[in-house]
């Protein structure tokens, strides 16, 4: 379907709509076209009165858009820490050589594109790859081969199990997602919307001590509160899934194995707020868990747990996805916002703030799936029960993602408190070798030697040495992980995820990266070099993203001066 | 509407500011040399640059002076040591990338904050080629320090004419025209607002440059000629 009626067909489901339809947009005429040439942005531009240049700007910052002609299939192979440690440079390397091109490249008879990718969140399932065919939706592929990317693509992978304590997971190794016949007739939105106000919801969860769960650490009740009590003349609940920290894929766990319990939280939320409008920004990596919550909100929607006239209630909610297209950037709230309203993901300054001014300028309740998801059994069983679980300063069940060098890699549901040696020797299967480290809080996160192992899982513990929940992200690494290399690897990752619009980030996740490249023969003062560099990006960039980008880094010459000495020992 | 004033300490003076004011506002209110880049009084600040950082109460992170308002009973340091790192660092980045050959005022903060030329020995400098496509400028990104200044007049800040994008993102940023097509070609007017607000060589009118290349009268006429667009007909790109 390349002919002009094809577009105009497709186009024409969007009369009407302004900038905001900008990503949707271009989703749908890649999908079909394969890249996004000039006279598709010429009729965009005229459809949703968007300049033609700033949709060739928001193209060139998500890197899943392209504006040059792609392969009728795409191959994007995970080159991040823990795809690297399973030997995803080889799979990458191999499958160029077999189709006689270099990485982000496409065969001469327009068959394949190859390209290398950040953190596809299949920690659990490395190495892995994203792969697309023209006209097809995306899938993401666990434990792939190169045999496996050049044959048919199967992506068929396992949810873990919780146990019977579970909250969060669920207690049935499944391979299908949870409908709602399993999950149950949303009890706790039930209960709210019968026999709750509102602020007695809000009242539940700031009781409950939540704590956001994506890194930021905020209490959610407060953020409620702040949002249900701003004026504006609408306000939006979204929910944050553009979860792409390298070694964290709690999120998508959950989405792919408990959509309705994100749905509940999220209606819940709305209720508590006073709003009827809901968007799940959801990273464009992840089309299983994309397809399963649509398929979901369906099924909500045709019981009435969704829609209009909820349960028979004046309440109202429309949950509309919204898909990410490669930009880790976007996790960050304001960049999130930026996205949705059809513009390049920058960061927006703070204050002003989100409950405040948020997507659209409205008040706006922005939350991580795992806190949203937390939500419904606060409701269910009380704040009282929530705060049981865990410590004072960690109420309630935590997801980690755990991968490298463990027995069995995946996402668990820990109480807060166990210790971090505890959980790795006896949830977790055991370290696979001698610990080397571990990478505590993804990328941005810091390490942790041996010794440092037997710190508490909290949030104030952790903080105490001073470390990080950060996104619950551990990584473990054994004596046989070449650290320089893994460095070398978050960054990269930090500067191809740099969104470029401050300048100690820009500059400095380029800098950084560059050091990093030749750490196995440093020059002299390199290690100051990387401390200013990472000093000036935590205390001057507008964001989280560069605020964090410099972390580990920083963290690697404390714990690992040797790793940036001239002369170094030899490593593996 | 009486404009409450706000009461702070910058560098260690008491100061008094109306309500609103940023701390740059204060600081020039106080005669305090504050630098900035990205900062114009014509265009929307963005407090992008980040060289106008100081610190606020020591918290965590430095604050934007150009955009961060006044606090009551604040304390500000406009030049403290992790300030001056922060400024240091980031010029001796900029220069690792940019070339500031034409850009004196950023020269002068190198000196200033006894910024090293040499910090990052090996470092990729932003390479673009010389962009001599229209009458009227010319475009030498090597120059760009991505201040977004001539996005902005082009866009909302001034001109409506949105001939003007930022391009990939990160490191490899850059200022471009739709599908990189030539300013003829683009929605340009040619109003040299943008060369009006470049901070540095990056935007240069065509005279200028062709007087640098040492042209003659006749060359300069030759290759300034207004013939744009007399002929409405719009192209068809390549």
């Amino acid at each position: 379907m390349t002919t002009q009626s094809g577009v105009d067909t497709l186009l024409a489901m969007y009369e009407g709509r302004g900038r905001e339809a900008l990503l949707p947009v271009l989703w749908d005429v890649q999908g079909a076209f394969g890249s996004i040439s000039p006279e598709h942005v010429h009729r965009i531009s005229h459809l949703l009165r968007v300049p033609e240049a700033d949709i060739f700007g928001v193209i060139g910052f998500y890197t899943l858009f392209h504006d040059e002609p792609t392969g009728r299939r795409i191959i994007r192979v995970c080159t991040d820490p823990t795809c690297a440690l399973a030997g995803a440079d080889g799979v990458l390397h191999e499958l160029c050589e077999r189709l006689g091109i270099h990485d982000n490249e496409t065969t001469k008879d327009g068959e394949y594109t190859v390209e290398h990718s950040p953190c596809l969140g299949l920690c659990d399932y490395a190495p892995a790859a994203l792969a697309s065919a023209r006209g097809k939706a995306d899938i993401a592929l666990p434990n792939v081969s190169v045999s496996g990317l050049l044959g048919e693509w199967h992506g068929e992978y396992f949810q873990p199990a919780g146990d019977s304590a579970s909250v969060l997971l669920n207690t049935a190794l499944v391979s299908a997602p949870e409908t709602l016949i399993d999950y149950g007739n949303y009890r706790s939105l039930r209960r709210a919307i019968q026999d709750m106000t509102p602020e007695e919801v809000i009242a539940q969860v700031e009781a409950s001590s939540l704590i956001g769960r994506g890194g930021a650490a905020f209490p959610t009740g407060l953020k409620w509160k702040f949002t249900r009590g701003a004026p504006g003349d609408c306000k939006y609940v979204v929910c944050n899934a553009d979860e792409s920290e390298p070694g964290t894929f709690k999120d998508r766990v959950l989405m792919e194995h408990r959509p309705h319990l994100l749905l509940e939280g999220i209606a819940l939320a709305a209720y508590a707020v006073g709003t009827d409008k809901a968007i799940i920004f959801i990273r464009g990596e992840y089309p299983r868990a994309t397809a399963i919550l649509a398929a979901a909100i369906r099924e909500a929607e045709a019981s009435s747990l969704l829609g209009d006239a909820i349960m028979g209630s004046d309440f109202a909610l429309d949950i509309e996805l919204r898909r990410g297209a490669g930009a880790y950037i976007c996790g960050e709230e304001t960049a999130l916002f930026e996205a949705i309203e059809g513009k390049r993901g920058f960061p927006r300054m703070k204050p002003p703030y989100p409950t405040t001014f948020g997507l659209f300028g409205q008040p706006t309740a922005v939350n991580n799936v795992e806190t949203l998801c937390a939500v419904p059994s606060i409701i269910d069983k009380g704040a009282d029960w929530f705060k049981g679980i865990g410590t004072e300063g960690s109420a309630g069940p935590k997801l980690v993602s755990v991968s490298g060098h463990v027995g069995q890699p995946g996402v668990y549901e820990i109480e807060p408190g166990i210790t971090l040696r505890a959980f790795l020797d006896d949830v977790c299967g055991g370290v696979i070798g001698e610990l080397q480290t571990v990478l505590m809080g993804g990328a941005a996160g810091t390490f942790l030697k041996p010794d440092d192992i037997d710190v508490r899982l909290t949030f104030e513990d952790l903080r105490a040495i001073g470390s990080t929940f950060g996104s619950g992200a551990i990584m473990v690494f054994n004596q046989t992980t070449d650290l320089r290399d893994m460095l070398k690897r978050l960054g990269r990752f930090f500067q191809h995820e740099s969104c470029g619009k401050c300048f100690p980030c820009q500059l400095g996740t380029q800098r950084q990266v560059e050091i990093l490249e030749r750490l196995d023969a440093p020059q002299a003062g390199d290690a100051e070099r990387l401390m200013d560099i990472g000093l000036t990006m935590t205390e001057a960039s507008i964001c989280g993203l560069g605020h964090t980008a410099g972390i580990a880094v920083m963290s690697a010459i404390e714990k690992f001066p040797e790793l940036f000495e001239q002369n170094g020992q030899e490593h593996g | 509407m009486a404009d409450s004033a706000i009461k702070l300490r910058l560098d260690g003076n008491e100061l008094a500011v109306p309500k609103g004011a940023t701390i740059l506002d204060a600081a020039q209110q106080a005669g305090v040399d504050i630098p900035v880049i990205c900062y114009h009084e014509a265009t929307s600040p963005n407090g992008l640059c980040r060289i106008c950082v100081v610190d606020v109460d020591g918290g965590r992170v430095l604050q934007p002076a150009c955009v961060a308002e006044c606090q009551a009973d604040s304390n500000v340091e406009t030049r403290n040591e992790r300030v001056q790192r922060s400024r240091r660092t980031i010029l001796e980045m900029l220069n690792a990338s940019v070339n500031l050959d034409e850009a004196p005022e950023i020269q002068e903060m190198m000196d200033d904050y006894a910024a090293d030329e040499a910090r990052f020995p090996d470092a990729n400098l932003r390479e673009h080629t010389l962009i001599d496509d229209n009458p009227f400028y010319i475009r030498d990104y090597e120059q760009c320090v991505l201040c977004w200044r001539c996005v902005q007049v082009c866009a909302e800040d001034a001109q409506f004419t949105f001939a003007l994008t930022l391009k990939n993102r990160g490191h490899e940023t850059s200022v471009a025209t739709a599908f990189d097509i030539s300013m003829t070609e683009s929605p340009c007017v040619f109003c040299g607002q943008c060369i009006g607000v470049c901070p540095t060589g990056a935007l240069k009118p065509k005279v200028q440059w062709g007087l640098e290349q040492g042209w003659g009268a006749d060359e300069m006429r030759q290759k300034t000629r207004r013939g744009r667009k007399r002929n409405p007909e719009k192209t068809d790109g390549e």
